[in-house]
């Protein structure tokens, strides 16, 4: 009548419902959490949306459960136990905070009533920073990366350079050696040299103590033979680590984010072009092993900036978007080989130029810079109300135009027409998904 | 019963289980259980789980089945919180007051837990849960799975066809009304599935069979019907007793008598109310519920132990765990949270034993019904059937036991300004610490107090609150405004709170 059921493999999440259930209650002020972090986040500290998910804190209105129940104060009797001195009679203040219900304790979490703690997933979070833009799986993207020779470890070797000789290991053995073998430390024959050393200094022995003497010398020159036939460190006990050449895949990678700062671009244009970018960063992460994140800021020049600079000075000038190509080239050349470092470029602007120099743009992209990048993503940031432009491709400005024909002859080269934060994603998906193949 | 075989082989000597040691430490147990305690037992329904399941019954309170509500997935995320940071463990059982009894055991747990878990929970609790009258009387073993499944079938239709929003919005206002929700005193009727099914399908056929252009008003509520037509102006007496009133059950009032509400509605607050009142029994029972299973797992391992069918090395393990679990801090004890059901709970059952055992004049000035009683086996039993945790104080509690715990009594007058000691664990003090002790596992005076006074359906519709005040206790303010809120949502018009102080404590 009794039995017993493995439930271990049910399907999980019997409680993701719920947990839906309760995301879509907090919406409003998960999101203002969610945008306002992105905002605080540095993309180059390495700040984007962490592996295991990230946690936010939200106001507890709206989350609270209210009951009916016994507020503090009135005349109460409470039974404890521990009664240690008390005798009937005895009065005591009261404690801290007054509330007569002996202190409460600190909320167990280390929140306060009116916020509420908890980890949003990686996937949750960026549906909610996407706006619900549903996502792949980000493992299966196809991340390309280059080759160099390099060496690794493999094992321990009984021979080779002194330099590869490892400590820790042949010490080890030599440690077990000495147990097994039984060998007398340094101890146990400096305390026998000294035995016979002090009867040596007698003058007048006792027939016991020459007796004495005698064994303790044969004792002594047994420990010291046994010391010289059991070293120390034997040759058997020596590892060395051994390296052999290998063809490794190049793991790092290296995003130049490229943005317009004119005047033109305000608030709402750099908070899209800087998710633009951590989108970007965060499906490299993912990938590389190392990820560095170069920001490269234009108006009729351009210069490299740290993050800060890069989101929130102000600048004016003109708009020549060539400076900004030629000073990733300039980049690239100086520090970031591309036989060694995978290379991104994210490019982000309102569209505008100053007179001829988009066709030097296209020139610069197709003949420098995307033979060496793996992959070049240009956002052009337009006003909400510009349907127009976000349904019609073909229409634009001079640096839409050339960008098309680049985007024409270059696979790796990807362009897109964002207003809102749910534009940014498809590029990426577009790139990014297991392409078919032809 | 069986002679103490010490040389018996132990039924396994590992940390790893296997469902056959299981199986043979299950039929071990059972032996001592039923044939030497002489338990009463449901059938076992045993089920192992991972960490993230357990995870997913505490966010349900503890139901293996429940319906969808943000309120779960929120206490799931804050326990996983807790959890994953190593700021709280998980239990090593959950078990269900159902028919046959499903207890729910950790993986992570070794043999030698699981062989504790299994007397404490599957034995223990599942004895309690078949025999106390308060479960008995007040749930349905047999029936809470098909309820459950009920339920959630229900309200996930509710959110087809009405959307999350509006389904939401009557949940929230029904679990703010739980702890009002339940009958202390009458008992409700208990309808079978069946029937449940039957009125359901009478209310969703009534529903369809209003045109769109129908507005509720009190005529068409069922309960008015009948008797409607002769009274236009009832007095206020004779309305209350139509209406049952006064009505401690608040979702239960609201259930049939809303102005506002529609069938599914009120079928949702009758849920909430059902689960509730499945729940009520628990909350009374805490103490005696854990210190009954604290009782029989404590005793069936050290027979184990004695039958050579547990290694020392298992039985320390065990004893490791239920020490653990019997703590008492002091307090004046940083880790002090109030008295633990467990060791109040087990030291009660234990001492029972040792008045029936071993009694000392003492006991039998206090206890003349059962000091020195050869049979204390049938002595617990009878306690764990017919008592629930006030009046099994009120009861059972020994002097010995209080000078053990060091008991005493503080008044906390808002009035005065300083706290008082007003009883030690003296001659003097024992009578008032164990009424005042009891009255503290006394849920009606823990709860609030509040009944449904009055409602004028053909009046202004206001409805009318009382919440009676004793000891001068009031209602916390930002529960008691937000509940109201809630309240005047499924009530529809408006709603009124008023206090009454006895003086009688």
């Amino acid at each position: 009548m009794h039995h017993f059921i493995d439930r271990r493999a049910n399907p999980k999440g019997k409680s993701l419902g719920n947990r839906q259930r309760f995301l879509r209650r907090a919406r409003e002020n998960i999101k203002e959490r969610v945008d306002r972090s992105v905002r605080e986040k540095s993309i180059g500290k390495g700040e984007s949306v962490p592996e295991n998910g990230e946690k936010i804190t939200i106001p507890a209105k709206g989350l609270k459960e209210p009951r009916l129940y016994h507020g503090p104060g009135g005349n109460r009797r409470h039974v404890l136990p521990g009664n240690k001195e008390f005798v009937v009679g005895d009065t005591i203040d009261r404690p801290q905070g007054g509330t007569g219900q002996g202190g409460r304790k600190a909320s167990e979490d280390g929140e306060g009533d009116d916020e509420f703690s908890f980890t949003l997933t990686r996937d949750e979070y960026l549906e909610i920073l996407f706006d619900g833009l549903e996502l792949p799986d980000l493992v299966e993207k196809a991340t390309v990366e280059t080759e160099t020779i390099g060496t690794r470890r493999a094992g321990l070797t009984t021979a080779g350079t002194p330099n590869n000789l490892n400590l820790v290991r042949t010490m080890r053995n030599s440690l077990g050696r000495r147990i097994a073998l039984q060998r007398p430390s340094t101890k146990s024959q400096r305390e026998l040299e000294a035995q016979v050393a002090e009867l040596e200094e007698l003058d007048a022995r006792s027939p016991s103590q020459e007796d004495l003497l005698a064994e303790l010398k044969l004792k002594l020159d047994g420990i010291r033979r046994k010391r010289r036939v059991v070293g120390y460190i034997d040759p058997l006990d020596l590892r060395y680590d051994t390296f052999v050449p290998e063809k490794i895949r190049n793991s790092r990678a290296v995003v130049f984010c490229l943005m317009d700062v004119s005047g033109s671009m305000q608030e709402r244009e750099k908070d899209l072009a800087k998710r633009f970018f951590l989108l970007l960063h965060l499906f490299l992460t993912r990938g590389y092993e190392h990820t560095e994140i170069v920001f490269v800021r234009h108006t009729h020049y351009a210069q490299e900036v740290d993050e800060e600079t890069f989101f929130y000075a102000r600048e004016t000038g003109g708009t020549i978007v060539s400076t900004a190509l030629e000073k990733m080239k300039e980049i690239i050349d100086e520090r970031y080989p591309p036989d060694e470092w995978n290379i991104y470029g994210a490019q982000a602007s309102d569209g505008e130029n100053f007179g001829n120099d988009s066709v030097r743009c296209r020139k610069i992209l197709t003949e420098q810079l995307l033979p060496v990048c793996q992959f070049y993503a240009y956002v052009e940031i337009v006003e909400e109300a510009a349907q127009m432009l976000l349904d019609n491709n073909e229409a634009g400005e001079d640096l839409w135009q050339n960008y098309r024909q680049v985007k024409g002859e270059v696979a790796h080269f990807e362009m897109q027409r964002v207003s809102e934060p749910g534009h940014i994603y498809p590029i990426f998906r577009e790139f990014f998904l297991p392409k078919v193949k032809g | 019963m069986q002679t103490a075989k010490s040389t018996a082989t132990p039924l396994f000597t590992g940390p790893e289980w296997t469902f056959e040691l299981l199986e043979k430490a299950r039929d071990a147990i059972e032996k001592i259980a039923l044939e030497d305690l002489g338990l009463d037992v449901y059938p076992n329904q045993i089920e192992i789980i991972s960490a993230e399941q357990m995870l997913d019954a505490y966010s349900c309170v503890g139901l293996p089945l429940m319906y969808h509500h943000w309120s779960f997935g929120k206490h799931f995320a804050r326990d996983e919180a807790l959890y994953r940071t190593g700021r709280q463990g998980l239990a090593y059982e959950i078990v269900i007051n159902s028919n046959p009894c499903i207890s729910y055991n950790m993986e992570e747990n070794t043999m030698a837990m699981q062989t504790l878990v299994m007397a404490h929970a599957a034995f223990g609790h599942n004895h309690f849960f078949k025999n106390n009258y308060l479960f008995q009387q007040w749930t349905d073993a047999d029936g809470i799975q098909d309820y459950l499944a009920f339920a959630k079938n229900y309200i996930a239709a509710c959110e087809e066809r009405y959307g999350y929003d509006a389904v939401e919005e009557i949940l929230d206002a029904a679990h703010a009304l739980q702890s009002q929700g339940v009958f202390r005193y009458g008992r409700p009727p208990k309808p079978t599935i069946e029937e449940r099914r039957a009125m359901q399908q009478l209310r969703e056929a009534y529903e369809k069979g209003q045109s769109a252009l129908d507005i509720w008003t009190d005529v068409t509520l069922g309960l008015k019907r009948d008797m409607d037509a002769p009274d236009e102006d009832l007095d206020h007496s004779e309305r209350r007793k139509r209406m049952n009133l006064p009505q401690e059950n608040i979702l239960y009032f609201l259930e049939k008598h809303s102005p506002v509400l529609e069938p599914w509605q009120r079928e949702i607050l009758r849920i909430v109310r059902m689960l509730a009142q499945y729940f009520y029994p628990q909350k009374q029972t805490k103490v005696m519920n854990e210190g009954c299973a604290t009782f029989v797992h404590y005793y069936i391992v050290n027979k184990l132990y004695d039958q050579g069918l547990i290694t020392q090395g298992a039985l320390m393990e065990i004893m490791h765990s239920h020490t653990n679990v019997v703590m008492q801090p002091e307090y004046d004890d940083p880790r002090y949270s109030g008295i633990n059901p467990y060791a109040l709970g087990f030291a009660m059952m234990q001492d029972i034993r040792r008045i029936c055992e071993d009694p000392t004049d003492e006991d039998r000035e206090w206890f003349p019904d059962i000091a020195g009683d050869p049979d204390w086996r049938s002595v617990l039993r009878n306690a764990w059937s017919n008592y629930r945790d006030e009046s099994f104080i009120q009861q059972f509690l020994s002097p010995h036991l209080m000078r053990k715990f060091k008991l005493f009594t503080l008044t906390d007058d808002e009035t005065h300004p300083q706290l008082v000691i007003s009883q030690i664990h003296n001659r003097a003090g024992y009578k008032t610490i164990r009424r005042d002790l009891a009255k503290q596992y006394d849920l009606a005076y823990i709860e609030p107090d509040i009944q449904v006074s009055d409602a004028d359906l053909k009046g202004d519709r206001t409805l009318k609150l009382t919440h009676t005040v004793r000891e001068n206790i009031q209602l916390a303010e930002d529960g008691r405004d937000e509940v109201l809120k809630h309240l005047r949502r499924l009530w529809g018009y408006d709603v009124t709170l008023s206090t009454v102080t006895t003086t009688s404590g």
